[in-house]
Parts: C-alpha cells; structure tokens; sequence
C-alpha cells in the first residue's frame, strides 16, 4: 500500500514536469506566432510512446516500439486562417511552420466565421482530474507472455480451430497540450493498453476467422487474458458453417459488437461540419422525435477513465455533460466553435468529436432481445461503408445468426441488411442492458423492426 | 530532371549531418549472428492541402513529416522502431530497440552495398507543391466551383480540394540495398450536393497521380470532374430504391474494378498465404476465376496513383501476374515473407510511412480486357443491375466475404439500362464470384486515381481497373422486391 503512494507520488511529479514542458511549448509557439504577425493562433502538441508486442503459435513476431511527437497551429489574419503541422521538433521547424501557416492565411478569403472560440467558454480553475494516466510499465518479455497465454486461450478453446492470426499486446502513453491567444493552456497524460487475439476455424473454403479484444485507461481495467482468447474462440467456431438465408423482411438485431456504429453514424449526422455542407439526412434534426420516447442518449465527457474522456475539446472550449438524445427528441447538436457559427449557434464543446456516449436501455439481457426477435437476424459484424450520410440509406453486409421461434438456429453470412436509418431509429424496438466494453459510445444491443435481408 | 541522390543529401542527410557511412555503420551495428536481415528507412515529406468551400477558399493545411524508420529481423521475428528525430542519437536508439528481437551480441558486421544504380524513374522527381503558384492554384478552385455551379441550379454545395505530396525516401539494408526514390503525389476532388423537392443527393468525383498539378489543367481535367460529379448527383436525384437480392450484375470499366481489389486482391498478398490465413492459401496453379479472367498486379506504370519507381524496400516494382486465364499464378510479395516462402520478392513491399512496417500491398491492380462488346453485355442481362461507380468495399481473406457499395447504379431490364438505383452494397465470396464471370468486355480502363487502401491501420494509394464485366449472380442489398 505504502509503496504504491510512494510511486504514485513520484509519477504525478514526472508528470506534472511533462505537461509543464509541453505547455511551455505550447506557450513559446504561440509567442513566436504572435511576433510573426498572426492575430491570434491556437496551437496543439503532443508526444506519445508505445508498445505493441505480437505473438503468433507462442513466438513472437513483431516487437514495435512507437515515439511520437508533433505539433499544428493555426493561425488568424483578420477573419483569414491558415494552419501547419510538423513532427519535427527543432526551432527551425517551428519557425518555419509557423511562417507557412501565416503565408496560407494570406492567400485564403475571409471568413465570417474563421476564429478562435470566445474566451468566456475555456476551462477556468485547475481542470478536472480525469484519472487517464496510469502506466502499465510492463516490457517485451512481460506483453509476450500476455499475448501467448491469450493466444494459447484461443487455441485451445476447441479442437476446429485450426490456426492463429496473432495475439497482440499494446501499451500506450501519450500526452498532449492544447494553448490559444486568449491564454488558455491546458494539457491531458493518458495511457491506453490493451489486448487482442485473432484465430481461424475450419479448413480450405470453409474457413471463419474472428477476434476479441480488451482494452482500457488502467492494466487492471483489463479482462482477464483468458477470458478474451476464450471468447475469440468461441466466436470463431460459431460461425463454421455459416450460409446466406433467403431475402426477407425481418427484423435485425444489432448485437453489443457492432451497435455502437449505429449511434456513430448518428453524431455524423448530426456534427456541425455536416449541417453546415447540407450533407446530413438530419437537417433541421433539433427538437424532431427521432428515437421512441423512452430514449435517451447522453454525454459524459468527464468519466473517471474513460476512454472519451477529456476536460476540454480540440477549440480549448471546456467540456460539460449533456443530452443529445431526450425522450426520443433530438437535443443537441455536436458542434465546434466554426461549424456552430456557421449554423447560428453556439459551440457544444465537440470540436474534434463526442466524449463517452451513453445510451439507455430496456432492461433486457441478450437472450430476451432474442426471444424478443422471434424470428430474424441477430447480427453479430458489419462489412463495408454502406452508409449514405446525406441520405441516410443504409446497405452493408453482415454476419451473425439466423432466430427462429426466438432461439438462434444457425450461422448466416453473405447476406446484406438494409432500411434507412430515419427509419432504424424510429423503428428502435428495444435496447439491450447487455453493454460489453468501456468504450466513446456505449450500447447494449439495439433491436430494429422492419429492415430488408438480402441473401440467396 | 532532378537526380534522387542530390535531393537524399539535400533532404535527408544533410540537415542530419548523416552520411551513407554513418548509416552503414549504424546497420552494421545490428546485425549478428541471429539476424537475418536489417533495413534502415528514411523519408522525408512535405504535403499541402487547399480547399474551397462555399465559394470561398477558406482552408490551407501544410505538412512536414520526417523520420527514420528501423527493422531487425530474425526468422519470422521483427523488431522495428522509428524516430522522429533524423540526427543519429534517434537512430541509434532506435536501432539498439530494433535488434533486441534477437536478443544478441554478435560482432557488427560490415554492410557491402550492391550499387546505387537505380531503375528509371516513372515519374519526376519535381516538386508538386511549386508546380503551380499558390495563387494559381486558388484561381483553378474557383474555375472548377464556377464550372459546376453553372452546370445545373441544382446544385446548392460544392466543395473542390487540391492536394500534393512531396516525399523522398532512401532505404538502406543488409542485403547490399541502396536505394532512393522523389514520390510526387496529388490529388484533386470535386464534391456538390443537388437538392430537388426536398430530395438531396451527392456527387462526388476527381483523380490524380504521381505527377502535378499541371495534369489538372491538362484538357480541364479538374473541369471534367466537376461535370462528372454534378451529373452523378443529378442521377441519384431521380434513383428509385435498389432491388434486393441475387441477381446478374454488370459491372462499368475503370473504378469498380475496386471488385478485384477486394475479390481476390487482399487474399493474394503474401503474409496471409505464408501465415495459411487466406482462402487462397495453397491453391497456387487451380483455378480460382473464370477462364476469362486475367488479373496482374503492376506498380511499374508510369505516373500512376499506385506506382512505384521501387517500394518502401528498395526493391523494383514490376507486373505481376496473380490470376492468368482463371489459374492462380502468383503472390504480392515483401522481402520477409517471400524469403519465408523461398521466392522472389516482387516489389509489393509497401508502407505507410518510417513509423510503420512494411508489408506485401497491392499497387495498380486490374483485369486485361476481353473480348465482348460492353453493349453486347448489357443486352444479355434479364433482370439485374448496372454499377458503374463505388464507394469503396472490404474483404474478409478468410472466409473470402467481400462486399463493395455501390453509388451510381441501374436496373437492367431486358437488356436495357433503365431507371437508376438508390445506392447499394453488394455482398460476394471472393473465388465464387470470380467463377460466375461469364462475359469479360474490351474496354478496359483504369481509375481516374482515387484509391487508398487500409489494411492492418496502414493507408497507401492505389489503383484498380477493368473493363465491363459480367457477374452471373451476385447479391445486391436494396431494399426493394
């Protein structure tokens, strides 16, 4: 216990000095910006470091040591903008970056929206501790032997399976500081380490191949290693045999695994960038019963660990919990400080994207979803990008398993499941409580009456 | 013409106070009597993006990127770290991380250079980004925006971008590779919306390649891509729902051919052959296509998105025959996983940039044209669909599922092309769908030069082309009966 302070201590000490430095950074290039002429300019740096250790049939196949580090302004004459990046760190390269970011913004029109995000809206006070940073310190040696024991989980799970694409252990620490001419700073350490597992059932043209994964801030937020080769196991022999089904109407549930992309193309929908360019089926969405009313869909970005996590957006804009989705009502938008100017609004703190979504659910596991089918299509993977934004037209292939009578009967493949998702959404006829992982958007399984299987 | 070595010493060595010596030295200091091989990668890229939007150009990314990338490799393990920093401190700590795959001490060895010959280049080694002056190239983003707008007053968006890579690499490695090569890469892409009635549609097309920006300008290539994309968008205004279900499927020259790559390309590559993970794995010399079909892998044109003067190994492009008459004949293949395999690499080893690994990647790969009139094609289809453009698709090389989407497609009706269809996926096993190829037309084409290919989180361009093929049967998911 002691002990465990002890280093924690000494950790939050290498760490404040790291986000000090980056911030110093951040500070300098913003001095150099401002002696060079610029307006005002935001500028973002980051330094990460990783690990990613392979295994395949026990040895080991790669060992990949990652360093990065890199920084982009973007600059302001006026309402004009120009921006740069490099991952070069010396002086020159920062003055020279700096100097191609204000000569692009000579050329560029001017912009009524083009600009910082207002002052009143950065964090003010020390930022929330988010508990991101929490090193794995693991080596080579160690992640090996990880991924083998995975592996070996996986293999052995059953004797049809047949070979392995590899187990794959990661550990990541990056840290990156976000700085504007207003004088707001702030900066953010997180790790992210996780393990994945990927193995091949059957033999010639009927092999199946599928994977499971694991992945979390902290080591101890992990699932047991043998948990998740177990589990690829499991759903790798599943799908042997697997066979298209014949083109019907049915209703489909999206399982845990892929549900989640249902609501990502939802904030796609519904971000600034694509109200903006009319490229949304989803203009005019605010205050528009989208879901049935007992759904809600809300964002959390200040989630202890989280992996969407963060105190402030890529505009410097603090970040703040919130409804997109309530009683079924489209609630917010997801915007940033330009894409809200272009549309009349204000900035929703989502410059760069949604922190942690979370939608409620029905109170039924998966095997009541199942029943609750009755008869159709559980799917369990999506393939390709079928997805017409500005339409909403939805097309992609998938796999699961054929229900009927409310049990699954057997493995499907080759088959593709469509509707548009106004409809998908409207047609939501139940979530599941069966969230899987910690993950930016978290959903259980989503049941949706009335779409189109193509298939034999 | 500028030579690849000046701009090595200009580029990489020089501001790095790095030498070809010091390099060798630090490759020599790698090598033991447990490694097989070892390679030293440095890349230096400049890259720029304008865009234009609303009417305004309101939007200007420029890009440095530089590092050195470094492998160890010992049987069938490889270490590999990267540095962000040329100067030889990042390198050598990046070596001394490389070479613990091997866990050895071994004397360095001296690394014997082949030769600094290098093939002939398939593109210049100009700088794309000055091709044009930065005011001209705002000037031909208004010209293109004016073009479409005045098109059609359906159009209410248009969004048109430019963009250009400069990058030189040098590869050194322990079996004597020196090697280098000046990569220009640009890209131009035209985007409108069509509203009508509350109905609002996209279009969307361009190109590009390893040459300049002057290829834009060269017979308003940029201008055609703008008539290309408003005419799309207008299609799809008047699109009905896309049928569902199996049916005979003919597919347009040129940019489906995304087909091949997804069909059989993926699962031709050889780390999934040598690792038995492909549904390809081990068929070499069946039949895995129609006896129609001849499919090659070639990264030796001249100035096209995909090629490549030598790969990110050093190791000269060429063509490649995978699929001839329908028999598997061939592989893609990195240097690691031909020598575990006992053959010859054939310049597929391709990768992102210095801080990712190389792997066996396609580069342009098509069908040879046949001998069918594409008309003649039509008109032997019942009831089915035309697809004449894609969004992009994905393969699963184990099952060999592969679906690709279509948006710009139209019903087939007694061998008349009749109303367009809503967008579509189509959804096929690799080796079946190659074996229901029943007429192959003469008109091939390659892309206008769009393609980027992902695969284990690394993107690289590529190219795809064919001529108008007939798929017997092939399930397409519409929504309609």
């Amino acid at each position: 216990m002691t002990q465990e302070q002890g280093r924690s201590t000494l950790r939050e000490r290498t760490t404040s000095k790291e986000r000090a430095a980056l911030e110093d950074r951040v500070a300098r290039i913003l001095e150099i910006a401002r002696a060079r002429g610029a307006d005002s300019a935001e500028v973002a740096v980051s330094r990460s470091e990783g690990l990613a250790v392979n295994v395949r049939h026990g040895e080991v196949e790669t060992v990949e040591q990652t360093r990065d580090q890199g920084f982009s302004i973007t600059v302001y004459l006026g309402r004009r903008k120009g921006s740069a990046s490099t991952s070069d760190a010396s002086l020159a390269a920062i003055e020279a970056t700096v100097a191609k970011a204000l000569n692009i913004a000579r050329y560029m029109a001017e912009d009524p929206a083009a600009g910082l995000a207002d002052a009143a809206l950065m964090p003010t006070g020390p930022l929330p501790d988010l508990d991101l940073d929490h090193p794995w310190g693991i080596d080579v040696g160690e992640a090996a032997e990880l991924a083998r024991i995975c592996e070996a989980a996986a293999l052995g799970y059953d004797e049809r399976i047949t070979n392995s694409d590899g187990s794959t252990t990661t550990s990541g620490r990056s840290c990156h500081a976000y700085g504007n001419s207003h004088g707001f700073i702030g900066s953010e350490v997180a790790t992210r380490h996780g393990l994945s597992v990927a193995v091949i059932a059957g033999r010639d043209g009927g092999m199946q191949r599928d994977y499971a994964f694991t992945v979390g801030r902290s080591a101890s937020a992990l699932e047991a290693v043998e948990a998740v080769g177990r589990r690829a196991g499991e759903r790798t022999v599943a799908k042997l045999g697997a066979r298209p089904v014949p083109t019907a109407r049915v209703p489909v549930l999206f399982s845990h695994d892929v549900a989640a992309g249902l609501l990502g193309h939802l904030v796609s929908a519904i971000s600034g960038g694509n109200l903006y360019r009319r490229s949304s089926f989803l203009l005019d969405g605010l205050g528009q019963q989208l879901f049935p009313q007992r759904v809600q869909i809300e964002e959390w970005p200040h989630l202890l660990q989280g992996l969407g996590s963060a105190a402030f957006d890529s505009d410097g804009v603090a970040t703040a919990p919130k409804h997109l989705v309530r009683d079924g009502v489209l609630s917010s938008y997801v915007l940033s400080a330009y894409s809200a100017r272009r549309l009349g609004l204000v900035t929703t703190g989502n410059a760069g994207g949604v922190h942690n979504l979370r939608i409620s659910d029905d109170g039924l596991d998966l095997p009541a979803l199942i029943s609750r089918l009755g008869r159709g299509l559980l799917v369990t993977e999506l393939m390709g990008q079928g997805v017409n934004g500005v339409t909403g037209d939805y097309s992609r292939g998938a796999a699961g398993f054929w229900v009927e009578n409310g049990q699954v009967s057997h493995p499907v493949q080759e088959v593709t499941v469509a509707s548009n998702l106004r409809d998908m959404y409207r047609n939501l006829d139940a979530i599941g409580n069966d969230t899987l992982r910690p993950g930016n958007i978290v959903c259980g399984s989503l049941l949706i009456d009335g779409m189109t299987l193509s298939g034999s | 013409m500028i030579d690849a070595w000046d701009l090595v010493r200009e580029r990489l060595l020089a501001p790095a106070e790095l030498d070809e010596r010091a390099l060798e030295v630090v490759l020599g200091s790698m090598l033991g009597p447990r490694i097989d091989y070892a390679d030293v990668y440095l890349q230096y890229s400049r890259s720029e993006s304008w865009v234009l939007e609303d009417g305004i150009v309101r939007d200007g990314h420029f890009s440095i990127d530089q590092g050195v990338g470094v492998r160890a490799i010992s049987g069938e393990k490889t270490g590999f770290a990267y540095s962000d920093e040329l100067l030889r401190p990042g390198l050598e700590k990046a070596a001394v991380a490389a070479r613990q795959i091997a866990r050895t001490g071994g004397e360095a060895k001296a690394v014997a250079v082949a030769g600094r010959q290098l093939p002939r280049p398939l593109y210049s080694g100009d700088d794309p980004l000055a091709s044009l002056s930065d005011a001209d190239k705002i000037a031909l983003l208004h010209r293109v925006d004016a073009h479409a707008r005045a098109l059609d007053s359906r159009i209410s968006q248009v969004t048109v971008s430019l963009a250009a890579v400069h990058e030189v690499v040098m590869v050194l490695a322990s079996d004597g590779t020196l090697a280098a090569d000046v990569r220009p890469l640009v890209r131009c892409n035209v985007s409108v919306i069509a509203e009508q009635g509350g109905r609002r549609e996209r279009g969307s097309s361009g190109g590009g390649g390893r040459l300049d920006y002057g290829m834009f300008l060269h017979d308003d290539l940029a201008l055609s891509w703008a008539e290309e994309a408003v005419r799309t968008a207008l299609v799809n205004l008047d699109a009905v729902a896309a049928p569902a279900g199996t049916m005979p499927v003919v597919l347009g020259p040129g940019w489906p051919g995304v087909l091949l790559h997804e069909a059989v390309g993926h699962g031709l590559e050889g780390d999934f052959n040598r690792k038995g993970t492909s549904t390809f794995a081990g068929r070499m010399g069946e039949q895995v296509a129609s006896k129609l079909c001849t499919v090659v892998d070639e990264g030796s044109i001249a100035g096209r998105r995909g090629s490549l003067t030598v790969d990110d190994e050093g190791t000269p492009t060429q063509r490649t025959v995978l699929i001839e008459d329908g028999i598997l004949r061939g592989y893609m293949q990195d240097k690691h996983n031909a020598r575990l395999m006992g053959v010859a690499p054939t310049g597929n080893g391709r990768r992102q940039s210095y801080a990712h690994l190389p792997m066996p990647r396609m580069t342009n790969t098509y069908m040879l044209a046949g001998a069918h009139d594409p008309a003649e094609i039509l008109a032997s289809v019942k009831r089915g669909l035309y697809a004449v453009n894609f969004g992009g698709g994905s393969v699963d090389i184990t099952s060999g599922k592969f679906v690709f989407s279509a948006t710009e497609a139209y019903l087939i009706e007694d061998g008349k092309v009749t109303a367009p269809v809503r967008g579509a996926t189509l959804i096929g096993n690799g080796p079946e769908v190659m074996n229901r190829i029943s007429m192959v037309g003469n008109d091939l084409g390659l892309d206008s030069g769009v393609g980027v290919c992902g695969k284990d989180g690394q993107s690289v361009p590529v190219g795809v082309g064919q001529p108008t093929l007939r798929v017997d049967a092939v399930t397409v998911g519409g929504t309609a009966n």
